[in-house]
């Protein structure tokens, strides 16, 4: 029998990223919140301090601050005529633990996504007609539109202290920025990061075969900065430890270094570590959560009742949970029913490494260093030659040069001894890569389920995924890729190396932690686990934060619009506050 | 008592070391750093302002900011602990002295005791049966306060929930644990008498120095003291040693004062932790987080007036540096301090502090910028200013000898110009924050 807590009005399951903005916004609201965290607490010092955090071998390689495999992992096939078996290490991609969550690892790629993808069902059957999208492909709109979100955007850089060239606001164009970007308020909150030489090498390349570069949003602080709520960052030292790291300069965005300072003093606001959330509880007519069970560290299950219930945690954990606590119709790939697990989906990379003379010094980066190109992003260029859907960003990351996992050598180099030495000498400090970001749509055949075998240390069934790159998107990535190339081809001397994704989807190597779908939003309760305000339509005291929301996954970085997502469902939180009830009536 | 007080003294030290230790053992041990991390601001929810008006309500508000402005509950709470019940262990070299509880409770507290038993403790340092207390309570300066004013705080105090908590025996060798040893020091270095305005100077000044010399107790730190650990009559503020802290100079010295600091500096500064100069560090970084945040702007710059009002002392000839020393510093300090403080020392405005013709770092003892780079430091969390920007010791990090060369380059760069620090200092002094609780 579980033990039984004092209630709470709120419960936040995780304490990353959405779950610190939901504190924030709901404890200024006047109620009290309690968020469980599984990992521990992470502060900038001692956790991330300078003097050990740039320690390759112990975080990127041994993934010190992930989640380990141990306590949660899941179950992977390529698609349903396979058996999925369990992962034993992480690879493809890295879901944090942790106070902080993975807003304490990214590189501070903060986008927008462009107004198109938030209708691209509309956008798309309007501008190529319905039978342009292909068959098995679960094509949604979002529910909600870029000019909605755009003042939660705009609060999220904020928050962020987000570097920036802006290339639109208010409709007018401003030159050096991205120009096919949706219309903001205003410019970002600081100037762009330094340009690091091989920045400019692209700029350079992709101005001449014709292309508007701009340099990448970043949330890594250029200047230092106090955001709204009045916490302070220092500037970023460029020191290439960002992606997978603790950030101990101040200088990158985290939960940590932007709301923790100020969450943390309220009353009404306390969070504990080391407890793993299990189970949503439902009352009797199951439309009505009753609080989360969750297990700590002694092993001991408790219950903690509320009066609402914030899935936070990564986006597979929050479908797991869901799929657990048997909340809303779990999705039925054959039927193509139900909704939980439905529109699971992911982001398709791929690189035009380029080898040249000229010194770039890569090991003076920052996570989002950047510079970028946006023609073939979204819809901001005609699909109808090209016969696929979707797009992305075509950028050269200058996050580092790390010396075991970040370096490029050329396509013949030996992969061992004294000529490898000798290859990485030449092209270590004058290598450097064109990579692209591509869409992945969401698919029939792409879905998380329970696994009916492996089960979690807790006794729960394992997550399954059911996933593959589909021929749709290699497409895409193929014609990004060669974007890339001709990019490459333009910088002087060069010689390019274009790798270009192949199907099928490996789990193994690391591509990119964007997982995204699985509960996703929407205006139909048929298609759509919430609605346009991340509530639950079945349980309307439940709410459900993250990329799990999105209905297909854009070509870009999912953070910025995490956090956007985070602030809209919040505003929609208080007037739910005030007169708790679905806020969409199905 | 000097024969007994070198005895205790373990460190290697000179004379100037040796008074300052005599001081620790009977003061300036109110301002001790060891607010555990995350402790929260607790910045109040309602603006009850300074009440002056007359009445009960009136000496409850205005007794309530005065404990704010005496920094009474930083010693009188243990960590963790109810607050004001007292139990907090004040280490000293010479042993360990336990605050007591005045919370209204009538048996471990101070529930039976009435205004003018107060009044006395605050007044002659003497408690409700006739004990001599320890200096390491201020009054010394306490004894400058109004009566109307000690009065208030008692009004403030007896609001307070009572909780049991018994005093616990302090652990001080003989003779030092008899109290009648105290009536001998207060025949000696201690004067009775409540603040008398100058009628030469302002209002404002007069305030200034009343919250300075009286509630405040600045010079509890601030001021040398001597072989028995009592600070000068005038109580100068030039600077002195706060347990293994050095509170600089708050007179107007161009390179280790507040010469160069405008009022508006030190108003931003003790409102909220820091300004464009220099960021609290060690123990007053508590001070600030407790006490002087809860200041009214009116008071704030009243003790800015007084403080501006401070006669120079003359910089204090010091030899140059070698330029090999300065070298190896340099190297150091690209490799450890660049990042964050900057090439030239100038730090970054709204974030770290500088470095560079900081008062702070060319202070006359380098013991407080030789612990943060020891232990680290974290600036402190107000109201106006929550983030708490924390830095990494570097102990484990660097040797007793690059920390001295890196101390020695960061006081002598970018026009910086302060004493040497050599190796055996840095090795004592990591030992002594070693063995402390609060190091």
């Amino acid at each position: 029998m579980a033990r039984r807590m004092p209630p709470v009005d709120v419960v936040l399951v995780g304490f990353g990223w959405t779950a610190s903005i939901i504190a924030q916004e709901l404890t200024d609201a006047g109620v009290q919140v309690l968020a469980l965290e599984r990992g521990a607490w992470r502060d900038t010092v001692p956790d991330f301090a300078t003097d050990h955090i740039q320690d390759e071998l112990r975080y990127a390689v041994r993934k010190q601050i992930f989640e380990s495999p141990e306590r949660e992992t899941l179950t992977f096939r390529n698609d349903a005529s396979q058996t999925a078996l369990p992962m034993r290490h992480l690879g493809s991609f890295l879901p944090a633990a942790g106070v902080g969550g993975a807003g304490v690892h990214w590189n501070g790629q903060c986008w927008r996504f462009l107004p198109q993808d938030f209708v691209i069902r509309t956008h798309t059957e309007q501008r190529y007609g319905k039978g342009f999208i292909p068959e098995g492909m679960n094509l949604q709109d979002w529910g909600v539109t870029y000019e909605e979100l755009e003042p939660h955007y705009d609060r999220f850089e904020y928050l962020c202290g987000v570097s920036g060239q802006a290339g639109n606001v208010g409709g007018q164009l401003v030159a050096g920025g991205n120009p096919f970007e949706g219309a903001r308020q205003r410019g970002y909150p600081l100037p762009p990061l330094e340009r690091s030489a091989s920045t400019v090498l692209f700029d350079k390349a992709a101005r001449e075969v014709g292309f508007k570069p701009f340099p990448c949003p970043a949330a890594n602080a250029s200047r230092p900065y106090r955001n709204p709520l009045g916490v302070q960052m220092g500037q970023c030292t460029y020191c290439g430890y960002c992606e997978w790291f603790g950030c101990g300069n101040y200088s990158k965005a985290s939960p940590q270094t932007t709301i923790l300072p100020v969450l943390l003093q309220k009353d009404n606001f306390h969070f504990k570590t080391h407890c793993a959330v299990t189970r949503v509880n439902t009352d009797h007519t199951g439309k009505r959560a009753t609080g989360v069970t969750y297990v700590d560290v002694e092993g001991n299950e408790i219950e903690q009742p509320a009066q609402m219930v914030v899935l936070c945690a990564f986006a597979q954990h929050n479908v797991h949970l869901l799929l657990v606590s048997k909340i809303g119709q779990p999705y039925d790939p054959v039927s193509n029913t139900g909704v939980v697990g439905r529109n699971y989906a992911y982001q398709i990379t791929s690189s035009a490494e380029v080898f040249q003379k000229e010194r770039l010094n890569p090991f003076m980066g920052a996570g989002a260093l950047g510079q970028a190109i946006d023609e073939f992003n979204g819809d901001n260029f005609d699909h109808g030659p090209q016969g696929f859907i979707g797009g992305g960003y075509v950028a050269l990351w200058n996050t580092g040069g790390r010396p075991i996992l970040q370096h490029y050598l050329p396509e013949n180099a030996p992969k061992w001894g004294a000529g490898w030495k000798k290859a990485m000498h030449e092209n270590y400090l004058t290598a450097c890569s064109v990579v692209t970001h591509g869409s992945v749509m969401s698919y029939r055949s792409s879905y998380l389920d329970l696994d009916p075998t492996w089960r979690d240390v807790y006794g729960n069934p394992l997550l399954r995924l059911t996933f593959d790159f589909q021929p749709n998107e290699l497409k895409m990535s193929g014609f990004l890729t060669d974007k890339a190339a001709q990019i490459g081809r333009a910088i002087p001397g060069a010689t390019v190396h274009e790798k270009k994704r192949q199907g099928p989807y490996s789990i193994v190597p690391y591509q990119t932690t964007h997982n995204t779908g699985g509960a996703v939003m929407g205006n139909d309760p048929k298609t759509s686990v919430v609605n346009r305000y991340l509530q639950s339509w079945d349980v309307p005291n439940l709410w459900v934060m993250g990329a799990c929301a999105f209905p297909q996954n854009a070509g870009y970085n999912p953070t910025g619009t995490v956090g956007a997502l985070t602030f809209w469902s919040a505003a929609a939180m208080k007037r739910y506050l005030k007169n708790p009830g679905p806020l969409v009536t199905a | 008592m000097r024969a007994s007080l070198a005895r205790f003294s373990q460190r290697r030290m000179g004379l100037r070391r040796s008074l300052a230790l005599a001081g620790l053992l009977l003061a300036a041990v109110l301002c001790s750093a060891c607010s555990p991390d995350r402790e929260p601001a607790a910045p109040s929810t309602v603006k009850l302002g300074q009440r002056m008006s007359a009445g009960p309500w009136g000496d409850i508000s205005r007794g309530r900011y005065l404990v704010h402005a005496g920094d009474c509950k930083a010693c009188h709470t243990a960590p963790g602990g109810a607050p004001f019940a007292g139990d907090r262990a004040i280490p000293t070299p010479f042993g360990t002295i336990y605050s007591s509880n005045i919370t209204p409770d009538p048996e471990t507290g101070i529930g039976r005791w009435t205004d003018e038993d107060f009044y006395r403790a605050m007044h002659e340092g003497i408690d409700r049966l006739g004990n001599h207390l320890y200096p390491a309570f201020p009054y010394p300066w306490y004894t400058r306060m109004s009566r109307d004013d000690v009065r208030a705080i008692k009004a403030y105090l007896d609001t307070l929930a009572p909780v049991r908590q018994n005093h616990r025996e302090n652990e001080l060798p003989w003779p030092l644990g008899q109290r009648g040893v105290l009536a001998v020091w207060n025949g000696m270095f201690f004067d009775e008498g409540t603040y008398r305005p100058d009628p030469d100077r302002s209002a404002q000044w007069n305030r200034g120095a009343y919250l300075v010399k009286g509630p405040g107790h600045c010079g509890a730190c601030h001021s040398d003291k001597n072989l028995a650990g009592a600070t000068d009559e005038d109580d100068p503020l030039t600077g002195g040693f706060a347990e293994h802290a050095f509170a600089p100079n708050l007179a107007g010295g161009i390179r280790d004062g507040l010469g160069t600091w405008t009022g508006q500096d030190i108003v931003q500064y003790l409102r909220t932790g820091r300004n464009g100069r220099t960021a609290a560090a060690g123990p007053m970084a508590e001070v600030i987080e407790q006490s002087t945040q809860y200041l009214s702007k009116p008071d704030l710059e009243a003790i800015a007036v007084y403080l501006k009002s401070l006669p120079a002392t003359k910089d204090a000839s010091v030899a140059s540096v070698d330029k090999d020393t300065l070298g190896r510093g340099a190297a150091l300090y690209v490799d450890n301090c660049a990042g964050c403080h900057l090439g030239e020392g100038q730090g970054e405005l709204g974030a770290f502090p500088p470095l560079r013709k900081s008062t702070a770092v060319q202070a006359q003892s380098a013991d407080t910028l030789i612990g943060v780079i020891l232990n680290g430091a974290r600036i402190p969390r107000t109201e106006a200013e929550p983030t708490g920007l924390a830095m990494q010791g570097f102990a484990d990090h660097l040797d007793d000898a690059q920390i001295a060369t890196l101390t020695t380059y960061i006081r002598n760069a970018w026009g910086n110009h302060a004493e040497a620090v050599d190796a055996g200092h840095v090795e004592d002094l990591r030992e002594t924050l070693r063995k402390s609780p609060d190091g």
